[in-house]
């Protein structure tokens, strides 16, 4: 009944407050600014983790305060990260450690935007622009701005339908499993987007004409790329029966290989005579302007 | 009223004003920029057109200067304006047309692409300033970043002319020398007006995007090649 005015809620209805919200260990004023908001949603749902009640006390010492999702705020909290945290992340990526999981060690509840989005943005046109140079180098000189399009939508859906599917399922297997480990869907799209950040210099790389460098670099990358994801994810899934386990970890990996492969193939390929030298069965979904395979 | 008196003590040059409750307080409360303002609303309507545009046109010219000057003037961030990002832009997506708009296969960006690399890229570069806590308004920044592609479009019409006068290896490393001076030269003047508004330890973050910005339309502006001197 008294839900008008915020200022005095705090004092006078907290009774009522902590009938309604039963999770809630105290009050404050911005559950009660949510509460008054957002009646009957629940604007966190990306990230409560059904096995963590510590976020409680992550909201209430004032480190992250919730808002409705149609608030700018909402998505500030997303980018609340500084300079060296970027660079710490990126480098974390690049170097994968055995005992360093990468969303316990370097993202530590802080899961950020910025890293995934920029980094897709320029793998989208450090890939554009390598592939331009080094079709060059090969005698064609045809810019093509059309493979922007098409490196975008191929690499942003790899770093957000993929981790939604993940986060899906992981969220499924938690309703059977009781799981020590759970991830949210921001923590995962942020693995995904940092474990892209090892194909820039890679595909910057692929700019020598020379057949088996391209190669050799996209192997490197790929591994580099896929071990991060294989040890952020093993700790979540080996709980889990073995053949399930085994199964995702192979789909991780299989599609960070499809990624590499394809991107190599469609922008990268030199030109032969008979045709592209070895075609996936997924470049033919692609569009058949690809002139030069 | 005593203890008003009492109370007004610290006050007491004023205390034989008072104002009775059955008169009427009537006046103008009006700030002194007020009435010209409301002057000059009325009379913009009476002055010739040729004014009206002349006054719009010096403004995105004044502003204009201070990209090629920049120095720590905040011209360009109080009177924003899109007029100049729009002609500049126009300007740069007409001059990267090489004449390939009937095949699609090959070419350079067409100019719905162009367009939509500017104007995209910009809202999207001032959200992530703006989300990293910037202080400046939205149409402050994208005001900035249009105009500060004025060095750019300068370079794309010096290549045209480079690329009709001598086409060939000297061209191009002609080319590559002022698109790459242009393309810092942006990115500098963007960045002496961005970086103020962001805190210390988030600059790099914001300056980023912004040097990608810049150059993957320095990118498009070198990469122009007319269809007549492309090699088949």
């Amino acid at each position: 009944p008294a839900m008008f005015s915020p200022f005095t809620l705090e004092f006078e209805d907290e009774g009522n407050l902590l009938d309604t919200n039963r999770d809630a260990t105290t009050i404050n004023i911005e559950d009660v600014k949510r509460q008054t908001k957002a009646a009957g949603f629940d604007p966190d749902a990306d990230d409560e983790y059904p096995a963590r009640s510590d976020d409680r006390e992550e909201l209430l010492s004032g480190q992250k305060k919730s808002a409705p999702f149609w608030t700018f705020e909402y998505y500030q909290k997303f980018f609340d990260i500084e300079t060296h945290h970027v660079k710490e992340r990126i480098l974390g990526s690049l170097l994968p450690w055995p005992r360093k999981n990468f969303i316990q060690f370097y993202l530590r509840k802080n899961p950020d935007v910025y890293g995934p989005f920029w980094i897709c943005t320029t793998l989208v046109f450090a890939v554009f622009i390598s592939g331009n140079i080094s079709n060059f180098m090969n005698g064609k000189y045809n810019p093509q701005f059309r493979k922007v399009t098409i490196a975008a939508t191929m690499i942003f859906s790899y770093a957000w339908f993929v981790p939604l599917a993940l986060w899906g399922f992981l969220l499924w297997r938690n309703n059977k499993i009781l799981n020590l480990v759970s991830y949210s869907f921001m923590e995962i799209v942020c693995v995904y987007g940092y474990s892209l950040s090892v194909y820039i210099p890679a595909v910057v790389l692929c700019i020598v004409p020379l057949e088996w460098l391209k190669w050799v670099t996209m192997v490197v990358a790929f591994g580099l790329s896929g071990s991060v994801l294989v040890m952020t994810f093993w700790p979540a899934l080996k709980e889990d029966h073995p053949r399930v386990a085994m199964a995702t970890v192979s789909a991780i990996v299989l599609l960070d290989v499809l990624l590499a492969v394809v991107c190599k193939m469609y922008f990268f390929s030199t030109p032969q005579p008979s045709g592209a030298p070895v075609a996936p069965p997924t470049a033919g979904q692609l569009k058949a302007n690809t002139s030069s395979s | 009223m005593a203890a008003e008196e009492e109370a007004s003590r610290p006050f007491a040059g004023l205390s034989d004003v008072s104002i009775s409750e059955d008169i009427p307080v009537e006046g103008d409360i009006s700030v002194p920029v007020g009435p010209s303002r409301t002057d000059e609303e009325f009379s913009t309507l009476d002055e010739p057109v040729k004014e009206t545009i002349l006054r719009d046109l010096r403004a995105v010219g004044n502003k204009f200067i201070h990209v090629l000057y920049p120095r720590r003037s905040s011209a360009l961030l109080r009177d924003w304006d899109l007029w100049g990002p729009l002609l500049l832009c126009v300007t740069l997506a007409l001059l990267l047309q090489d004449g390939t708009a009937d095949s699609d296969l090959e070419g350079g960006p067409q100019f719905a692409e162009v367009f939509v690399v500017v104007w995209f890229g910009s809202i999207i570069i001032t959200l992530n300033s703006k989300l990293l806590g910037g202080t400046l308004s939205f149409f402050q920044s994208l005001c900035v970043l249009g105009y500060c592609i004025l060095p750019l479009t300068v370079a794309m019409v010096v290549c045209r002319v480079v690329l009709l006068a001598a086409p060939g290896t000297v061209s191009f490393v002609v080319r590559l020398v002022v698109v790459t001076a242009s393309f810092g030269w942006s990115t500098f003047a963007s960045t002496a007006f961005l970086s103020d508004s962001q805190p210390a330890n988030r600059r790099a973050l914001v300056v980023y995007p912004v040097f990608l910005f810049y150059f993957v339309i320095g990118w498009m502006v070198l990469t122009y090649f007319p269809v007549k001197n492309r090699q088949p």
